[in-house]
């Protein structure tokens, strides 16, 4: 049930909105079935299955809105949604910041990739690769792996059709050695799970945590860095790209309370606020990332820059703030690509006289909204580099940066990858500022 | 904590563009009205506990237990004169665990009929006996007697959710209203109320129903000179509690004042929101102005709002026994405090550090009368007079170090997902000779006193740290002289907690709280609270966060 398909999905929504008799009115469904396995010391500790979907029911009279949900179908349980929402709205105070539903648009249609379902019993293969992988090296798993199959539907009395499947699978594994004095950490997501190999990642992260043992300790200070994808990125964590992109919204910066925020009023739209390598843009259609047709209000997604040669060329828009500031609104987007050249963390690596490699950072918050300054760790795996090769590991560092000023001071961009819905590039920045060492492991 | 928590009010636009405009799946919104239906009667609820029980040993299962849960959500948030979202929410399911062939397995569903759990508890058991073919250790519970019918019931005055929605509405408007009259550019306020009524039975005899209470109000207040494009913001010195309505009734005596000058307020057991609402507007606008910290080693004075984060990340994260052993590894991280280490006696603090755990404290988040795998509730201690002497544990990690019994510290965020170790109140004790706090700041020759929890950020094994906070005071020769800003101070677990000096006396002793926790993976969220008198710290590295970017 979980799944609808669009006709299917259509037919219900199309009856949902025969029930009502408010001016307006939106139904939207979300359903989502999935499976995931955990494990740590290398056995399962957890596996589980969800498998739910749920309607909303947005009714409007004049500006005011009420919005229920349901998860059963039957004909009682779906008008008793409508007549609960149009309760909701009758009672709501009006919005001041009210918009009309949007009329009939048009979609792109993002790529569906997948070849596989991911059954339990692929699910506990996949973790048993690794889990085997690291008993027979003496070596400590904990991993994770999480996936399947989610599909949204809208529809609303101004004629508005909208319907989107998708595919995702995160798989992520820390290997630790067995005495505790190295740490290896791996991740990646996948469209299609026919392309995910646990092994190869697990190896990856034993890699990290036999060459991380022995760290020595090196002086906090500002460093050139190389910043492997998960140092930039991250799907259950706050991170610098992310922090940054999702940061571009125009509403808080006309506010006045953002890093976009220009002096003595307006935002910082059009301005060159980052090296002229960096580009960043969303694209629905990536084949490797496909992203969302339409966000929540129903708003078709389309290619949309960002950040152009270090220029910031679009911000976010509510309908609302794109209306009172007679701009066009933007969809939210569910991911970015920034883009880079051909070479990879090795190339990257070789080419660097003295450095330092972040396998990832962690427990990034932001310190000051202001600047964009956010505090973080390096974790599972943080190496020195000299004269283009790996020299030791070194302990982990506390670092306090900007993303704006880690922007500007770009010495190489490498080969974008994908991760966390993104597809990122590691990159090599000088003038990393850490500010002091930690001892974990 | 995780990003709930600490993207706060003033927050709310950084992040916010990712953030779907689609509904939760976690539960139905639904007319006010029906929050305050009754949900299943006892004597049915039993009836199907025993339905899952008995399916369970049926297909083979050597252990099971059920929570059959409702969980209530109200939520209602406000930004300075207008309402911006109310929302009702029902989640109603249950949970079924299982040992079979000595392996866990767990499976949820929304079909509370007979066939729905019977079908239920067979899939735990077919999960349980499906990973049992990967298992190595078998499951080692705890044993646990039954309780037979037993309730429990947070000591609520006033249920929020009988209150009507405008009265909450119009609080909050008029804290908006009262920080925008002191000077606050902007203002965000929110309601959030949490009732979990759960049923909990096993197959060791316990049928225990619990009706459980949370409220947190909040807001963040931000000035902003357009002219230097500076903007500068505040949150709350609220806490969400484990109480009803009453929260927000303010009384005199639950206001505890900060060290003479410093213009701060923290509150006990009842919250004042139009004061606190003026209080931080007028702050903020200090902040806006006043000097910029020199950074170095200080001594700082921690207000219990702010040092109830500290404990959080560097007491509470480290001492959970699955943590310890490695089972977050992948996702929150391990801890230094392993068994191995306990063995060393290395001190984790000073003699004036003595932390308890406790799962009973009277309006603590954490309090409630047995937890998820039915067993009764308790105190005790984690670390006595600096020496750390026990962990947070429950029924299938108590044998691994050696003990017979829960500490009664298993939490399900709801009954979609399975229960597991999670953090209780954990509180640092306060002095037992009298003290307050202007005499702690008496003997402070270079220091600041930092009052409200701010940004925060800990590794992966709980050593290494960074907090800021929310308003700061210069501490010259014993006396505060003036407001500072940029202050973050950076530390080690150890060394902070070697480093206290004691605390003020029990009549300066409250609560932070934390409404969303997060750990695990899928990640749940608890909530927890952590009590705590203001705290004196020598020598602690404080650095400067401003910058300035292009």
């Amino acid at each position: 049930m979980a799944i609808l398909s669009k006709d299917e999905a259509q037919a219900l929504l199309k009856k949902v909105l025969t029930y009502t008799t408010a001016d307006e009115c939106e139904a939207s469904l979300r359903g989502r079935t999935s499976g995931n396995i955990r494990y740590a010391r290398n056995s399962v500790s957890t596996a589980g299955a969800q498998d739910s979907v749920s309607l909303a029911v947005e009714a409007r009279f004049g500006k005011r809105s009420g919005i229920a949900t349901c998860n059963e179908f039957d004909e009682a349980t779906l008008r008793r949604c409508v007549q609960r929402a149009e309760e909701i709205a009758r009672l709501a105070p009006e919005s001041p910041e009210y918009v009309p539903l949007l009329g009939p648009q048009t979609y792109l249609s993002p790529p569906s990739a997948a070849t596989t379902t991911l059954t339990p019993a692929l699910r506990a293969q996949a973790a048993a690769d690794s889990m085997n992988l690291c008993a027979a090296k003496n070596l400590t798993s904990a991993g994770f792996l999480d996936g399947g199959t989610s599909f949204r539907a809208m529809r609303n009395s101004k004629g508005l059709e909208a319907y989107q499947q998708s595919t995702n699978t995160e798989f992520s594994v820390t290997v630790r050695t067995a005495d505790g004095r190295g740490s290896g950490y791996a991740i990646a997501d996948v469209t299609d799970p026919a392309k995910l190999n646990t092994k190869a990642l697990t190896q990856r992260a034993a890699d990290k945590a036999t060459g991380s043992v022995n760290a020595k300790a090196i002086e906090p200070g500002k460093y050139t860095v190389i910043l492997e994808p998960a140092a930039l990125v991250a799907s259950d964590d706050l991170s610098l790209l992310g922090g940054l992109v999702g940061g571009l919204d125009a509403r808080s910066a006309d506010e006045g309370r953002s890093f976009m925020t220009k002096k003595g009023g307006g935002n910082r739209k059009g301005e060159k606020l980052f090296d002229e390598r960096i580009n960043i843009y969303s694209d629905p259609l990536n084949a490797e990332v496909p992203g969302n047709a339409f966000d929540g209000d129903g708003l078709p997604t389309q290619r949309m820059s960002w950040v152009e040669k270090g220029v910031v060329k679009n911000m976010y828009y509510s309908r609302y703030w794109a209306e009172k500031n007679k701009v066009a609104p933007t969809a939210y987007p569910n991911g970015f690509i920034m883009t880079g050249g051909t070479q990879s963390t090795a190339d990257l690596i070789k080419g660097t006289a003295k450095g330092i490699l972040v396998t990832r950072l962690w427990y990034i918050r932001e310190v000051d909204p202001q600047t964009l300054l956010y505090t973080g760790l390096t974790r599972d795996g943080t190496f020195y580099i000299e004269n283009g090769a790996i020299k030791f590991p070194i302990k982990n560092l506390r670092f306090n940066e900007s993303p704006i000023i880690m922007l500007n001071n770009i010495e190489a961009i490498g080969r974008p990858v994908r991760l966390a819905g993104c597809l990122v590039p590691p990159l090599k920045i000088r003038d990393f500022t850490f500010t002091s060492l930690s001892d974990a492991i | 904590m995780n990003r709930r928590d600490f993207v706060g009010l003033t927050g709310l636009a950084t992040g916010a563009l990712w953030l779907p405009n689609f509904p939760s799946l976690a539960g139905n919104l639904v007319d006010p009205a029906q929050l305050l239906e009754p949900g299943l009667d006892v004597a049915a609820k039993k009836r199907l506990a025993d339905v899952a029980l008995n399916a369970a040993k049926a297909a083979g299962a050597t252990y099971a237990d059920i929570r059959i849960q409702r969980t209530l959500n109200q939520s209602v948030f406000t930004r300075e004169k207008q309402v911006q979202g109310i929302a009702s929410i029902e989640s109603l399911g249950v949970g079924i665990r299982v040992i079979a062939n000595g392996t866990w397995g767990f499976a949820s569903t929304n079909n509370v009929t007979d066939a729905g759990i019977a079908k239920t508890a067979q899939q735990a058991v077919a999960i349980a006996k499906a990973n049992s073919k990967v298992q190595k250790e078998p499951v080692k519970l705890a044993p646990q007697r039954g309780y037979g019918d037993v309730a429990w019931k947070t000591p609520i005055e006033k249920n929020a959710f009988e209150v009507p929605i405008k009265e909450k509405a119009d609080l909050l408007l008029a804290a908006n209203a009262t920080a925008l009259a002191n000077g606050a550019s902007f203002v965000n306020s929110a309601l959030f109320q949490v009732n979990e009524q759960k049923y909990f039975a096993s197959t060791d005899g316990s049928y225990i129903d619990q009706d459980i209470h949370r409220i947190y109000p909040t807001f963040g207040v931000t000035v902003v000179d357009r002219a230097s494009g500076k903007f500068r913001s505040r949150q709350s010195l609220s806490s969400p509690m484990g109480m009803g309505y009453e929260y927000l009734t303010p009384k005199a005596a639950d206001k505890v004042a900060g060290p003479t000058g410093s213009d701060v307020i923290g509150y006990k057991n009842s919250y004042d929101i139009l004061e606190d609402a003026a209080r931080a507007a007028k702050q903020t606008k200090q902040k806006l102005t006043c000097k910029s910290v020199v950074p170095g080693k200080y001594d700082l004075i921690l207000d219990p709002h702010h040092l109830g984060l500290t404990i959080h990340e560097s007491v509470g994260h480290p001492t959970e026994l699955d943590r310890v052993l490695g089972y977050e590894a992948n996702f929150a991280g391990t801890s230094f405090a392993t068994l191995e280490w306990r063995k060393k006696n290395i001190p984790y603090g000073s003699k004036n550090v003595t932390i308890v755990a406790d799962k009973l404290q009277p309006n603590s988040l954490g309090a409630v009368g047995y937890d998820d795998e039915g067993v009764k509730t308790k105190e005790w201690t984690i670390i006595d007079q600096g020496k750390l002497i026990d962990y947070q544990k429950i029924r299938d990690q108590a044998a691994i170090v050696g003990q017979s019994a829960s500490d009664g510290c298993c939490y399900s965020q709801s009954w979609r997902d399975v229960q597991f170790q999670r953090m209780a109140n954990i509180s640092l004790r306060p002095s037992a000779t009298k003290r307050s706090v202007d005499e702690l700041v008496s003997g402070v020759d270079k220091g600041i006193y930092i009052a409200g929890n701010g940004s925060f950020s800990i590794d992966q094994q709980r050593y290494n740290s960074q907090f800021g906070g929310q308003v700061f005071y210069a501490i010259e020769k014993g006396k505060i002289t003036e407001m500072l800003e940029d202050v973050a101070y950076q530390t080690n677990t150890l060394e902070f907690w070697g480093a206290c000096q004691g605390s003020c006396d029990a009549s300066d002793y409250r609560f932070a709280g934390f409404f969303n926790d997060g750990k695990g993976q899928p990640s749940q969220s608890s909530a927890v609270s952590h009590g705590s008198a203001t705290t004196r710290f020598n020598g602690v590295n404080v650095i400067n966060t401003a910058r300035k970017i292009g």
